[in-house]
């Protein structure tokens, strides 16, 4: 059987790339990296006239309003 | 070919200190000058915190209370940073003033040796070096009186 090597290459090269997407989506932030998403500037209710607006759109919009009053700070725990 | 890249990638599985481990290696990758409390013969609470993390804050008083009720019988703990910023780890410390040991574990070398789950996670050795208990969380009067009753059990063994 022979095998033609303008479409054997790409198609490994694909298969190549699948795969190292794949792994990568196995990668995590380790619970003591988190230290930049807790920061003031990574909260999203830092604004509370943004918050007030979000709120306002979700209710009016959605017809949902509330459950983002849980105390978080990117630790994976409590 | 892509399972097993996906199998060999790092961070698919965890694999941190579990009982009967000994205490990691804890002078190496310090910044800091100080010297690790001796921990022969001693029940030891190694415990991870960082600044930016409110139950580790949380933890501290209990810490505190319990290095003031047990030290004198040979209970040890060394509370370990891992704060990448050197100021955020020193001004967290100027305001607590922690009565126990803390090291700064500033290139995460500690940490990432010994894997841990979540923030705060601190670990019981008993006197003979091996680690017994694992405390992931601090939940408050639970977590303290855990600690207590595991720290007192743990003094009453022979080496």
């Amino acid at each position: 059987m022979q095998t033609n090597p303008s479409r054997t290459v790409p198609a490994l090269a694909l298969m190549m790339l699948v795969a190292l997407l794949a792994g990568c989506g196995t990668v995590r932030v380790q619970p003591w990296e988190r230290g930049v998403l807790g920061e003031y500037s990574m909260r999203p209710d830092r604004d509370p006239l943004a918050a007030a607006l979000g709120e306002h759109t979700f209710f009016s919009r959605e017809a949902t309003g509330g459950g983002r009053a849980v105390g978080g700070s990117s630790c994976g725990c409590n | 070919m892509a399972l097993l890249l996906v199998v060999l990638c790092p961070g698919s599985a965890w694999a941190g200190l579990k009982p009967g481990d000994p205490i990691p290696a804890l002078d190496h990758g310090v910044s800091s000058a100080a010297t690790v409390p001796p921990t022969d013969g001693r029940v030891v609470l190694l415990d991870f915190w960082a600044s930016w993390c409110p139950p580790c804050k949380a933890s501290f008083p209990a810490l505190a209370r319990l290095h003031r009720d047990y030290a004198s019988r040979g209970f040890v703990i060394i509370a370990v940073g891992v704060d990448e910023k050197v100021s955020a780890h020193e001004a967290f410390l100027r305001r607590l003033e922690p009565p126990f040991f803390t090291l700064h574990d500033r290139d995460g070398r500690i940490v990432s040796d010994v894997n841990v789950p979540a923030m705060p996670t601190s670990y019981m050795f008993a006197r003979d070096g091996r680690l017994r208990f694992i405390h992931t969380g601090f939940h408050g009067k639970v977590s303290e009186a855990a600690l207590r009753e595991q720290i007192e059990s743990l003094l009453d063994e022979k080496e």
